[in-house]
């Protein structure tokens, strides 16, 4: 009896070790590195590049077929890692920093960029050289942030102005027609009329992102900081759309949602199931619905955002990538002809809005119906409405929110404690604010 | 002279414990005093270090959010202990008797959690304490009726969570301290003791426990560390380091924040000292009045 239980256990033991050290394995080693430049010669240039986002190696693959085809002379070989965001921005802060391990060129995302550019001796080479020819076509705003004395540091890869896309599936069913929406008003109204008929929430409540905060402090032209890069968080600006969001959420018109912001995996979920009818969020949201939420198309349309009143600033750029040249990179000159090729030329623009469906920030494409209305585009395929058709409107009222040394423990703060706070425990939202405001002062200490 | 050197006996002791001579003084003491200094430094990756004198220790004493996370693991540590040592040491009772039926089995079950991945084990317990209502826990307490709940948005909860997933990895583990522990006594007492018409409740309080006495101290001054430094469980069970209203954030993870997020390691090596203080005071109060510094007395 004992020997037989023995070997079942040790049986089970090893069946069981072998399937856990196969899942422990995948999910360690998360990063994934891959040699791109299939074209290039045998005398090009090997560099490598750092991302945390699977699709920027993508593009970044074709700008580089592009790019070997056209400087046979400069050809490039390029290694891509991708890694989690966390790891890599702290492993890439680590290397640049200590001068030992970076890679040529590095994907930085905008809420990160600032601790790079701390101190005098900034790990990162200028870019303006290579920015100078394409100085008139980009919006000026999106090159600002990645700037610090004149020197620009990083390309974006979108503006990301914010826009509204509605569920008209829902809306329909609610008697709702999405374009009478103007004002916050008219928002609250709509939801309350949703909610009514359909018992679904017309939008979210975010407890773990400031794309709300952002785009309603923009509408009234304020910001998190003020000239100086200090911090206010309590400001009556902020205070105002905070109350006004509660006041929303008290009238179940938004709600908090699993994940706590619409640009996670638990929230995506949900809207994929149809229990949110709409979101307020930056352009690039765009790739979210055509890549992570296919049983809602045909049914999105986008539109400007409501605003507090009519003639308000009706969109602000939000998030963003800046690629980087390290100073430690092999071959700086190249790397930096590169970079500027694959996110600034008028073919890596139209690519960005092809394969990644973003707004970028080469302006010269958002005129060219040819690529922005092509039908064979799965962004124009997807949605019932054009994209550029609201951005070409809405084009010269994008607002730019900063991004200064406070600004990560701004952002560290709100989303962890106060947005909680405010929307999960109904704390009241100047306490909040207050509270918010101390603490940030107290880290930037 | 090398012959003389190498047969030496007085030489030879010193030769074998070199290696953790060096390990220790190259791996931990000077690390130790390195992060030591560095705690009275505003020191950045890539910047001159500045001398700051206890600026570093004064700022700590005055943030919330450092109060925040030694509260967290402090009771992290306790729950652990309270969980995580009766209760193996009960189990380990109970495998060990031989009316027990498949001994083997619940040996090894028990510890098979251990040797999962934290990374695989803290994402599944992520996703089964997830608030949406289709996750196992909420799933299961619909079946009773119940809404919904937002498991790791609520600080009690979560604890709860981090609690549930440590003493599904580490049962097991103690358990096998506590078996080692019950396989070095001797069964004579036990005999004696149901000579002298002993109950077996008896014969545990009075046989057992106290010569587990050395494996229970030894669990516990394990258990004190690794409660205070727990920082993976948490990270993997709030998907980063940074959880709602603070509810998950350990002392390490503070750490971890400003130091390698942040890169603030002067103000992280400061948070590191604090941590070792806490553990060492705990640890030698707990090991001072648990005797273990008298001489053995015969």
């Amino acid at each position: 009896m004992k020997k037989r239980s023995t070997l079942v256990s040790i049986v089970t033991i090893l069946m069981l070790s072998l399937f856990l050290s196969a899942c422990g394995k995948s999910s360690d080693s998360t990063t994934s590195t891959q040699q791109l430049g299939a074209n290039a010669g045998e005398n090009a240039t090997e560099l490598s590049f750092w991302t945390f986002v699977d699709l920027h190696g993508k593009h970044l693959d074709k700008m580089l077929g592009l790019w070997n085809q056209a400087n046979p002379d400069k050809q490039i070989k390029l290694n891509v890692s991708v890694m989690p965001y966390d790891d890599m921005h702290n492993k890439l802060l680590l290397a640049v920093t200590s001068g030992k391990g970076a890679p040529d060129i590095a994907d930085i995302e905008l809420g990160q960029f600032p601790k790079f550019l701390e101190g005098d001796n900034v790990p990162l080479e200028a870019l303006n050289d290579v920015f100078a020819p394409y100085k008139d076509v980009v919006v000026p705003s999106r090159v600002e942030i990645y700037s610090k004395a004149d020197q620009v540091y990083g390309f974006d890869y979108h503006v990301g102005a914010t826009l509204a896309f509605y569920n008209t599936e829902i809306l329909e069913a609610a008697d709702v027609d999405y374009k009478t929406i103007k004002t916050w008003e008219d928002y609250k109204q709509a939801g309350i009329k949703v909610f009514e008929k359909t018992g679904k929430y017309l939008g979210t409540a975010d407890t773990s992102a400031t794309w709300q905060a952002s785009l309603l402090l923009a509408q009234q032209n304020s910001d998190f900081t003020d000239a100086n890069g200090n911090p206010k968080v309590n400001s009556p600006e902020m205070i105002k759309a905070f109350e006004m969001l509660v006041d929303l959420q008290k009238n179940n018109v938004i709600h908090t949602i699993p994940g706590g912001q619409p640009d996670t995996e638990e929230a995506k979920g949900e809207y994929n199931k149809g229990n949110y009818a709409s979101a307020l969020m930056p352009e690039w949201y765009m790739s979210r619905f055509v890549n992570e939420m296919k049983d809602l198309k045909g049914k999105y349309a986008i539109a400007p955002l409501p605003v507090f009143e009519e003639g308000n600033p009706r969109s602000v750029g939000l998030g963003g990538t800046g690629t980087v040249v390290t100073k430690t990179a092999k071959n700086v000159q190249l790397a930096k002809e590169f970079v500027a090729f694959a996110k600034l030329s008028k073919e890596a623009t139209t690519e960005i809005w092809n394969t990644l469906g973003f707004d970028p920030i080469n302006m010269d494409v958002w005129k060219d119906d040819a690529v922005t209305k092509n039908p064979d585009n799965e962004y124009v395929q997807y949605f019932k409405t054009n994209a550029f058709d609201t951005l070409n409107e809405i084009k010269n009222e994008i607002q730019a929110i900063k991004s200064v040394k406070a600004s990560p423990s701004i952002g560290s703060v709100l989303n962890t404690v106060t947005l909680n706070a405010i929307f999960e425990d109904g704390k009241d939202v100047k306490e909040a604010l207050d509270e918010a405001q101390e603490a940030i002062e107290q880290e930037l200490k | 002279m090398i012959k003389k050197f190498v047969y030496s006996q007085k030489v030879a002791p010193y030769v074998f414990v070199l290696p953790f001579i060096f390990i220790f003084l190259i791996f931990w003491s000077y690390p130790l005093l390195n992060s030591f200094i560095m705690s009275f430094q505003d020191r950045m990756l890539g910047q001159d270090p500045k001398w700051i004198g206890e600026a570093n220790y004064s700022k700590l004493l005055t943030d919330k959010v450092f109060l925040t996370a030694i509260k967290n693991s402090v009771v992290y540590m306790l729950g652990t202990l309270v969980l995580l040592i009766p209760f193996p040491m009960l189990f380990a009772v109970m495998i060990n008797s031989k009316l027990m039926l498949g001994r083997e089995f619940f040996k090894s079950s028990f510890f098979l959690p251990a040797l999962t991945s934290v990374a695989v084990a803290g994402t599944i317990f992520r996703l089964t304490f997830g608030e949406m209502e289709g996750s196992l826990m909420n799933s299961f307490l619909g079946l009773f009726g119940v809404e919904p709940v937002k498991f790791l948005k609520d600080g009690e909860w979560s604890m709860a969570a981090l609690l549930i997933l440590a003493c599904w990895r580490w049962t097991g583990v103690n358990m096998l301290y506590y078996l080692s522990g019950l396989k070095s006594i001797d069964n004579e007492y036990y005999e004696a003791a149901s000579i002298d018409g002993a109950s077996a409740w008896q014969k545990f309080k009075n046989i057992t426990m106290p010569l587990l006495k050395p494996t229970t101290i030894y669990v516990t001054t394990i258990s004190v560390y690794a409660g205070l430094a727990m920082f993976t469980e948490s990270l993997m069970m709030f998907n980063g380091n940074n959880s709602p209203k603070n509810i998950g954030l350990t002392i390490v993870g503070y750490l971890y924040r400003q130091g390698i997020e942040k890169n603030k390691l002067g103000y992280a090596a400061a948070v590191g000292i604090v941590l070792l203080v806490i553990a060492m005071v705990i640890n030698l109060t707990q090991l001072k009045f648990s005797g273990m510094f008298k001489k053995e007395e015969d």
